[in-house]
């Protein structure tokens, strides 16, 4: 065993040297890495939230909002089919609660035509070129004249698949307005989103640009009506709805129903003053078919009060002095300057499919997230020191090879957390100093093999050679038992307890190299040199 | 040349599994009390379990006016509050029960920002929602069983199923234990209560393994010695290694204890015991039901075994000179 092939030495080395190189960057504050040219490795470990301060939130999308708006749709579908086809029918209903929609068919000779007309509003779902087929969105049945379209759960996910995907884009481009370095969004599950925001101060901003839905529309205001008077009686017109201001009391408008112009035909929108009386405003501008549209409206309705309308909440309504045709405009409502450019980013990002919620929210300030890694690695310092001491007086010159193969583990560990991109986090810092356990543990098992075989009576290079290779089942065995709790955390766990998990298994498969092939070497390399009688064990 | 310190004598011979009537009693106070602790006197769950906020605030003055405090959120309405110190003097945590929905409970961190103004700076908030809480508690007892369950087949499958059995009770063993302990202390019990208790299973496992090594090793190595006899000399040859790994990597750990922050706190306690409780569970427990179980010395003996049970020491102290 005292012989090693070159190859094998020469891969180490380059292991143990590579570890030590993309470890380093890590001793340095950043700000000193940015200096150097490209080729010395820059990258550094990733900051958990807990230690650099910052937001967790855990959104969920509203289902029901998804659903309802759904069968609006089949609803109107319905109708327009039904309508073209010049098919008479009644009772047009949408039921929340099973997901469907049904409609009687007025004569019974209609019904077969308008099964096979309906019928054509059922599509597949997943038929790309991928994803191969995996149902109908809608089943749809008749009973004597009746005909119901229901949602299937196919349809649904694929639903709530493309509105994630559709929101994950919206908050990506509202949490950019923010300028942090990294935020992470991601789908997690089937109807959530995980959004990390690091280094972020103002959480409730983040909450509040996020959170909102951003749905705009510009309506008129029913000027043949008293708002405050319907919004005592509650009885609004037919064609109208009733609607407040954000103000404090909040000021009651009766809008007509019909939207003039949404939010999608927005091209772009920007923060700005107003140049009248220096106020910040929003300007934003339509694409074609909305100034189009936006102007006819305009025109025809000169001198009357429109409203801009943000999620169901009147922005401001100002009266139509002259025709609006160039397709943009400027909303004014006593913004802040922040406000305004809150509001010109919600804008500018679109809007939600659907309504989110905040499930789970775990925000760290930064002075908090400083003091968890000063003492995170004043802790983790102090252990290894005394982890190195009792080494050294438990097993001498071994124990000082111990000690040379553990701080190479612990380079390797941050040299592969860096270049992973993975995320440290307290409790992983906790799985380091734990693996600091495990991997001196290895080294006990094989020197104390080592001591009984030297009891046992063989000589130095048997017992060496011996130790190591008796030593190596019970490591692995232990280590692999070891490794399926922590792959367990791994798949099972989120956020900090995955991050533990992660340190943890680069920590024990770096410490099988270590305590292993390292010590291994350097104990060869040592007794070639000095040929020893006895072992000094 | 310095050679190190001997903890443990070589030819130590300690009774350990002999003792057996005693530890038999020990580990069961060990679990049963626990169950009892937990049944009585209740986990202090934390939020990721039960839902609710909590706002982790450093006052301006020095030190903070808990009673000012509590007053100002207690006349917000919002249920159960738990106000109280929490590390340094001027850091106060605030505790405010799981709210209705997840609406209201959203709404309550902005109604304790407005209540307390400037009077403090925020240094951390945590709302877990009641959908998440139960989702969290369902994960972290899946993770466990699940984690239990790999352990099983492998241990199974690398020795025999009398190891794995033995194993998994001594692990369930250290879990109760652990668990008492959250109970006893009071201590949060929260997700990162569920990752300590991970972390002890696979390290208290992984004690366990390095000794049923040693055990199948020494069973086709001494073939007619007695099992007691055979498990005392397994876990005495051990012992010298076992001391070592333990007083590492509590080392390792006890820092985190002292100057590891608040926020690790509860995780640095648990794990320091579980080394404990694990090596108490790995020579009191896992080995001395091998002896309840019967180890079958044929799996690990190329040829059958003449002689189960009582045999001459002689042929023992034979094999042990070949």
């Amino acid at each position: 065993m005292l012989h090693f092939q070159k190859w094998k030495v020469i891969l180490v080395g380059a292991i143990v040297l590579a570890g030590f190189i993309f470890a380093a960057p890590n001793l340095f504050p950043s700000s000193a890495l940015q200096g150097l040219p490209s080729w010395v490795p820059q990258k550094q470990v990733n900051l958990g939230l807990d230690l650099q301060g910052g937001a967790h939130l855990l959104y969920r999308i509203d289902e029901t909002e998804l659903v309802d708006d759904w069968l609006d749709t089949i609803r109107g579908d319905v109708r327009e089919t039904l309508r073209s086809n010049r098919i008479g029918y009644i009772d047009l209903d949408m039921n929340s609660s099973n997901r469907s929609v049904s409609v009687r068919i007025r004569k019974p000779e209609d019904v077969d035509k308008s099964y096979s007309e309906l019928r054509k509003l059922v599509a597949p779902v997943g038929n790309d070129v991928f994803g191969g087929f995996s149902g109908n969105d809608m089943d749809i049945a008749k009973s004597g004249d009746q005909i119901t379209l229901t949602a299937t759960e196919v349809g649904l996910n694929e639903r709530i698949s493309s509105a994630i995907q559709a929101s994950i884009e919206t908050i990506r481009r509202r949490v950019d307005a923010f300028g942090t370095t990294e935020p992470s969004i991601q789908r997690e599950g089937r109807d959530r989103i995980l959004v990390q925001v690091p280094g972020v101060s103002d959480v409730q901003r983040l909450k509040g640009l996020i959170g909102e839905t951003g749905k705009l529309e510009f309506k008129l205001v029913d000027p043949s009506v008293n708002a405050a008077e319907i919004a005592m009686t509650k009885k609004v017109p037919p064609g109208d709805e009733l609607l407040y201001s954000e103000d404090e009391p909040p000021i009651p408008y009766v809008l007509k129903d019909r939207v003039l112009v949404s939010g999608e035909s927005l091209v772009d929108s920007q923060p700005g003053f107003d140049a009248r009386n220096g106020e910040p405003v929003v300007n934003f501008r339509f694409d074609a078919a909305g100034a189009k549209r936006f102007g006819r409206a305009t025109q025809d309705n000169v001198g009357l009060p429109f409203a801009i309308v943000l999620d169901n909440k009147v922005i401001s309504a100002p009266v139509i002095r002259e025709p609006i045709l160039g397709g943009s405009g400027q909303i004014s409502g006593n913004f802040t300057v922040q406000e305004a450019n809150d509001l010109s980013v919600l804008l500018r990002s679109g809007a939600l499919p659907a309504k989110l919620s905040v499930i789970e929210e775990r925000t760290v300030g930064a002075s908090l997230g400083a003091d968890s890694i000063n003492s995170g690695q004043k802790a983790a310092l102090a252990g290894m020191l005394l982890v190195v001491l009792f080494m050294f007086a438990a097993y001498g010159l071994f124990g000082a090879f111990a000690n040379i193969a553990l701080l190479v583990n612990v380079a390797l560990i941050f040299a592969v957390l860096s270049l992973m991109g993975a995320t440290l986090t307290l409790p992983g810092i906790a799985g380091i100093v734990l693996v600091i356990g495990i991997a001196v543990d290895a080294n006990v098992l094989i020197n104390e093999r080592i001591r009984e075989e030297i009891r046992a009576g063989k000589s130095p290079i048997a017992a060496v050679d011996s130790g190591y290779s008796r030593a190596l089942i019970a490591i692995i065995d232990s280590n692999v038992t070891t490794l399926i709790a922590v792959l367990v955390l791994f798949w099972l766990g989120s956020g900090p307890v995955r991050g533990f998990a992660v340190t943890l298994t680069i920590g024990i498969l770096a410490s099988m190299f270590t305590a292993v092939t390292v010590t291994r070497m350097l104990v060869a390399a040592w007794l070639r040199w000095k040929r020893p009688k006895e072992l000094p064990l | 040349m310095f050679r190190g310190i001997t903890l443990v004598p070589p030819d130590t011979k300690i009774d350990f599994v002999s003792q057996r009537a005693i530890t038999w009693f020990v580990s069961a106070f060990l679990t049963v009390v626990p169950l009892v602790l937990v049944a009585t006197v209740g986990l202090n769950m934390g939020i990721d379990f039960q839902g609710g906020t909590l706002i982790e605030v450093k006052t301006k003055e020095n030190p903070a006016q808990l009673a000012d405090i509590r007053g100002k959120i207690s006349d917000l309405g919002l249920g159960e509050v738990q106000i109280q110190e929490f590390g340094a003097p001027d850091e106060v945590l605030i505790r405010i029960a799981s709210q209705p929905t997840e609406e209201e409970q959203q709404a309550s961190i902005a109604k304790v920002k407005e209540a307390l103004g400037d009077s403090v700076t925020y240094r951390r908030t945590e709302i877990v929602g009641p959908t998440i809480s139960s989702e969290l508690i369902a994960g972290g007892t899946l993770a466990v069983v699940v984690a239990m369950i790999g352990i099983l087949i492998y241990v199974w499958f690398r020795f025999e199923w009398q190891f794995a059995v033995a194993a998994i009770a001594s692990l369930v063993h250290d879990v109760t234990a652990t668990i008492g302990l959250y109970a006893l202390l009071q201590l949060e019990f929260n997700v990162s209560s569920i990752a300590a208790i991970l972390t002890i299973i696979g390290y208290s496992l992984n004690d366990k393994v390095v000794i049923f090594d040693r055990i199948r090793e020494n069973l086709r190595k001494y073939k007619r010695m007695p099992l007691v006899e055979l498990l005392d000399r397994s876990i005495n040859e051990m012992l010298s290694r076992a001391i070592l790994t333990h007083v590492t990597t509590l080392l390792a750990m006890l820092p985190f204890l002292f100057f590891g922050g608040e926020a690790i706190y509860g995780f640095a306690v648990a794990m320091c015991f579980g080394i404990v409780v694990g090596a108490y569970s790995s020579i009191f427990v896992a080995s001395p039901m091998q002896l309840i179980l019967g180890v079958q010395r044929e799996a690990f003996s190329g040829s059958p075994s003449s002689a189960k049970g009582k045999a001459e020491k002689g042929d023992a102290e034979a094999a042990a000179r070949a």
